[in-house]
């Protein structure tokens, strides 16, 4: 049992994380609390991918060289090479992230400005004197 | 040139999104037509890209010129290309309509709005046209964050409905991002064509499992499926009335569309149905979905909310067709996609402007809407009736296939349930019509003077009035061109594999 | 059997639909234009209609396809001796009720009379429609626009008792029409095809007896509710709140006539003799049919409002159309059919008598009635023709059809019905004479003398036409539009095939 979570430790440690994340996002009152759980959460799932990508014994990123079609018809060593794919699709992953996180903050100072207070209890009493 | 379409349609709104805010800082007025001709091309793109599917058959696009397993490719068939024609034909009809209203409601911000709208328009297409489950995330992204910053700037109570809308949103985008990581692990391919080749020898690894179901769930709080749609009807009512018109038609159905895709293109039929058992509970969470969505438009007074509550029981129609998993129940899905776009943004048009000339959207004060605004309310009674699947209009067609689906699905009780939801729709439109056009004018309006009881004809200004005619216009033609369209069309577009 | 194509059928149809939009173009301002729409097309109707009786006579069934929806189910006419029956009824009383209609609205200066032509004509269009369906699907179509149109002229009045009589007339009438969708969703499941045959075309093994079973009485039930089966009639007394032109179209020409055109369609066309009497449903719909027939002329005794106990009595009289039909032999149907003529004849007399009655002294009551006679003489004349007729004496057409369908119980040997006739007959004189003695012979009360004061002339003359013509369909009933032998031909085109 101890060896199944060990051996694949990085599932677990992505697991957990995003559980975190998750309960911020759904059991926290402040938005920014809440935020920062999204954060997490979206952290945890680039941490997945990643380590997808984790290749050990000395394995190097997959410069293309000079004359391509060449090498192109020579078997390549596999082993050699870590699989550059993951993480490109995480700089795009990064990238959403953090325009979400952008937009999300926007939003907050929208609602700051609007009621006072962050507080998600407070906000909908507010609304609720206000009889929106 | 017709090869070039579909990149043409998602570089041109993507690149002319950024040039807006050097326009609006020059001359604002001129953003307006900008947009407009954008998205013009955009639609013409999107005919050319279905003229040549219906003339030569599917083709694909390699971006940059990269082979497909690797590349990011945009596959094209009649499925995509009949989204992508509704999908840009709505969204300029609500740019049309957009001018007033933006000028009404955002006076100071036209042109990061009109930016924004053409990212969102942007996106929709993209989800559509791409044929890479990891540019689907891309393009989801893309409109998902234009479509939070455009309901953030809504009416009061927008900034805290779209802030619970960008903490759901982003936990359907990352389960939806989890889903391609699986898959990824398991094929280490991205490509959907590719997938639905490589798949079907897992069908039975747990990997493959756990992907599907994230990539559902995933779907299904982006489409606001019932019971992930909590975050919906407070994002959608309180959005500016053109955003709304834009985002309750074709986000809900851009992403029904991703769900028959990803169950019935990059899975098998095989799969998605026996494999695991999504579909009955789909489909007894759509069973739900319209009544619930049914019941809690009943109790609304303020019109867009209560058509807001209406589209989470749309929703459930095109699932419970998907999940029924036969020929002519998804024929009746993919029509409703159709359909129920042109209604909704039909309704959401005319909501817009009832507030826009009178002010209110309680359906209490509607009095004699008839007589002041006389062609509005004769696309809104159009549409009304379409919902009730009162023949010809096109919502009868739809539901007919649907019904027929259950059917042969020998689902009963799915079968009661449209019909059971025709008749929730009729009882909810027959309130308003009743108001607008039976019950007679309150006293308290009445008495300006006490001798003038004629209401003044006061239409919705042009821009507004021509795409809610076109609208209304063609809820009828689909109605009786419903046969052609399906035999033209749809009928290709439902997965072979039936 | 000769199948003849021409677009006849698709004219008679649109013509009144077209001219519904010419009354809405015209509006209010010229009103004499508007109204010589209403009456130019209810004679090019007419016409149409008239054109095609030789050819049916012939034996030859005129055919026109306009959309196919899916294979096996079009929008399609098709013209045969039934439905020519039905079509020749309501275009040719279409005529007498627009010159009565415009009387009636001007002498009472209605408001909205727009709106009322408008929803007049599209009823019509409809109810040509229905009777030229060439199968389940078209015939639902035309059913809910009919359902639909009607909404507007029952609650005209906009007041609350015509707005609850509105609301009450569309709950029965959709609830009716989603029945209707899912049972016709059914039988296409069960046969994969729509069309009517003389005889039936569900074959038996279709289903398990149990689900045809169930099939049949939810076709009586959709088709029910308009022809006002008990329990099921309940909307029909309250939508009496319409004004009386309405009530005559409700009652005679149109909407109740469509739902007992339904029933009569789905147990001559679509389920047939043969099948019917393996599965032993004729009996049992025989039965539950008499408990209306009697029970309806029992409650009309009790009606002291004049409208509400015409309704009644046109209850009571579809019910005998139905019943004719269901005892399935060759004089009970002929009669049965034939009566769908000759009720209306007499039916629309008497509600063009009630309207005059109101027009001239707003009296609505039985009990008011004294000494109207003597007041209106030609109105009240045409009333006594009228009931006399519904009671079955000679020479007026009543008399025909009641025979008919006196001879039709014998061959079918059930003594039972024979009397459920005589009673209805019976009770029909019960109450219909002490209107007529009262209107004429009761003695006044001193100091009143009732003189000579007619309802204006657009509405004596149409009420004296349709009173003169059932005297002539009793004495001859295969003049002019030859209804004898048509109805005959259908009875033999279903005999025959069975």
């Amino acid at each position: 049992m101890l060896d199944y979570v060990i051996g694949k430790y990085n599932f677990w440690i992505y697991a957990v994380l995003m559980m975190i994340g998750l309960y911020a996002m759904m059991g926290k009152k402040n938005l920014v609390k809440k935020l920062i759980g999204m954060n997490i959460f979206q952290s945890a799932i680039i941490l997945f991918y990643i380590s997808t990508g984790v290749k050990t014994g000395g394995a190097t990123v997959p410069i293309l060289m000079g004359h391509a079609q060449e090498h192109g018809h020579q078997a390549i060593d596999v082993a050699g090479y870590l699989n550059p794919l993951p993480h490109v699709l995480m700089l795009t992953a990064i990238v959403v992230s953090i325009a979400t996180t952008g937009v999300a903050l926007a939003i907050i100072i929208l609602i700051y400005r609007r009621y006072n207070t962050l507080e998600e209890n407070e906000i909908l009493k507010i609304r609720k004197d206000t009889g929106v | 040139m017709a090869e070039q379409f579909p990149a043409l349609i998602i570089v041109v709104p993507l690149i002319a999104a950024f040039f807006i805010p050097v326009i609006g800082w020059w001359k604002k007025q001129l953003c307006y037509p900008w947009v407009v001709a954008v998205l013009v091309v955009t639609f013409i793109s999107s005919l050319g890209i279905i003229n040549t599917i219906m003339t030569t058959g599917k083709f694909s696009y390699r971006l940059g010129g990269w082979a497909p397993p690797w590349g990011i490719e945009y596959a094209l068939d009649y499925l995509n290309a009949f989204v992508l024609v509704i999908v840009s034909f709505i969204s300029l009809m609500v740019a049309v309509y957009s001018k007033k209203s933006v000028e009404d409601e955002l006076p100071e911000k036209t042109a990061p709005f009109y930016t924004l709208f053409l990212l969102l328009v942007a996106g929709l297409l993209g989800i559509v046209v791409t044929g890479d489950v990891f540019n689907l995330f891309v393009f989801l992204e893309i409109s998902s964050l234009s479509c939070y910053a455009l309901i953030a700037i809504g009416e009061e109570g927008a900034p805290i409905a779209s802030f619970n809308y960008v903490i759901m949103g982003t936990i359907g985008a990352c389960f939806y991002l989890l889903g391609v990581g699986y898959l990824y692990i398991a094929t280490g391919s991205l490509n959907m064509a590719d997938l639905a080749v490589i798949l079907p020898n897992m069908y039975h690894s747990k990997i493959i499992l756990v992907a599907f179901a994230f990539f559902t769930v995933g779907v299904m709080v982006k489409g606001a499926v019932f019971p992930l749609h909590i975050w919906m009807p407070d994002a959608y009512s309180t959005a500016p009335s053109a955003v709304s018109a834009l985002i309750a038609p074709l986000m809900t159905k851009v992403a029904a569309y991703v769900m028959i895709r990803i169950m019935f293109t990059i899975f098998q039929p095989r799969f998605s149905v026996e494999t695991v058992p999504v579909m009955t509970v789909l489909g007894w969470l759509s069973f739900i979905a319209i009544f619930a969505g049914g019941i809690k438009a009943l109790a609304q007074t303020d019109l867009k909310k209560m058509l807001v509550y209406i589209l989470v029981a749309e929703v459930g129609y095109i699932v419970m067709g998907v999940s029924v998993a036969n020929k002519i129940g998804l024929t009746g899905a993919i029509l409703h996609i159709l359909n129920d776009a042109f209604m909704m943004a039909c309704l959401f048009l005319v909501v817009g402007a009832i507030s826009y000339r009178i002010g209110t959207r309680d359906i209490h004060k509607l009095h004699n809407l008839n007589k002041i605004m006389p062609f509005t309310m004769g696309a809104f009674t159009i549409t009304a009736l379409s919902m009730a699947g009162i023949p010809p209009a096109c919502g009868f067609f739809s539901k007919w296939y649907l019904i027929l689906g259950t059917i042969e699905a020998g689902q009963w009780a799915f079968a009661a349930a449209l019909l059971c939801s025709s008749l929730i729709n009729a009882v909810l439109f027959f309130r308003v019509i009743e108001c607008a056009y039976f019950k007679p004018m309150e006293p308290a309006y009445a008495n300006d003077g006490g001798e003038t009881h004629m209401v003044q004809r006061d239409e919705a200004p042009l821009t507004m009035l021509v795409p809610i005619v076109i609208m209304a216009a063609g809820i009828i033609l689909l109605g009786i061109f419903s046969g052609n369209i399906i035999s033209s069309i749809i009928q290709f577009a439902v997965p072979a594999s039936f | 059997m000769d199948v003849v194509c021409s677009s006849r059928p698709l004219w008679a149809v649109l013509v009144s639909m077209i001219a519904a939009f010419l009354i809405l173009a015209t509006g209010e301002k010229n009103r004499n234009i508007r109204e010589s729409w209403t009456i130019i097309a209810a004679l090019i109707k007419f016409l149409i209609v008239a054109s095609m009786i030789p050819l049916i006579l012939q034996g030859k069934v005129i055919e026109y396809t306009l959309f196919t929806f899916y294979p096996g189910i079009c929008l399609q006419f098709r013209v045969d001796a039934f439905g020519m029956m039905f079509g020749i009824v309501a275009s040719s009383l279409w005529i007498a009720t627009s010159f009565y209609s415009i009387g009636y609205v001007r002498s009472l200066n209605e408001h909205a009379q727009t709106r009322y032509f408008f929803a007049f004509a599209m009823c019509l269009s409809s109810a040509i429609g229905i009777a030229f369906s060439a199968n389940l699907l078209t015939l639902l179509i035309f059913y809910e626009i009919l359902t639909i149109a009607t909404y507007p002229l029952v609650a005209h009045k906009e007041t609350p008792e015509a707005i609850i009589g509105g609301r009450k007339y569309l709950v029965y009438t959709l609830v009716a029409g989603c029945v209707l969708l899912f049972a016709i969703a059914m039988t296409y499941y069960l046969t994969g095809t729509l069309d009517f045959k003389a005889g039936g075309f569900i074959g038996e093994g279709r289903g398990s007896n149990g689900i045809l079973i169930l099939l049949f009485i939810m076709f009586i039930l959709g088709f029910g509710v308009k022809a006002g089966i008990m329990p099921m009639h309940e909307w029909l007394p309250t939508a009496m709140v319409a004004p009386t032109p309405v009530s005559a179209l409700l009652h005679a020409v149109a909407v109740v006539k469509a739902g007992v055109f339904g029933c009569l369609r789905v147990i001559l066309y679509v389920f047939g003799p043969n099948l019917l009497h393996d599965l032993g449903l004729w009996i049992l719909l025989a039965y539950f049919i008499s408990i209306t027939v009697v029970g309806a002329g029992f409650l009309a005794l009790g009606q002291d409002h004049l409208k509400r106990r015409l309704a009644f009595s046109t209850i009571n009289n579809l019910a005998i159309i139905i019943l004719g039909a269901i005892l399935l032999t060759k004089s009970s149907m002929t009669g049965g059919i034939i009566h769908l003529a000759n009720h209306a004849f007499m039916k629309i007399t008497l509600f063009f008598c009630a309207g005059a009655i109101y027009v001239k002294t707003h009296k609505e009551y039985v009990s008011q009635l004294d000494g109207v006679g003597r007041q209106m003489p030609m109105t009240m004349g045409a009333f006594a023709i009228g009931a006399l007729g519904l009671s079955g004496l000679p020479p007026i057409n009543g008399f025909i059809s009641k025979w008919f369908l006196c001879l039709g119980a014998l061959e079918a040997k059930q003594i039972v019905f024979l009397f459920v006739f005589l009673t209805s007959a019976m009770l029909d004189a019960a109450f219909f004479f002490p209107i007529i003695y009262n209107s004429f012979f009761k003695k006044l009360p001193a100091g009143i003398v009732p003189h000579f004061d007619e309802a204006p002339m657009l509405m004596v003359i149409p009420i004296t036409i349709t009173a003169l013509l059932s005297i002539v369909f009793g004495i001859a009933p295969d003049a002019f539009v030859r209804f004898f032998s048509i109805a005959s031909l259908a009875v033999q085109n279903i005999l025959g095939a069975g």
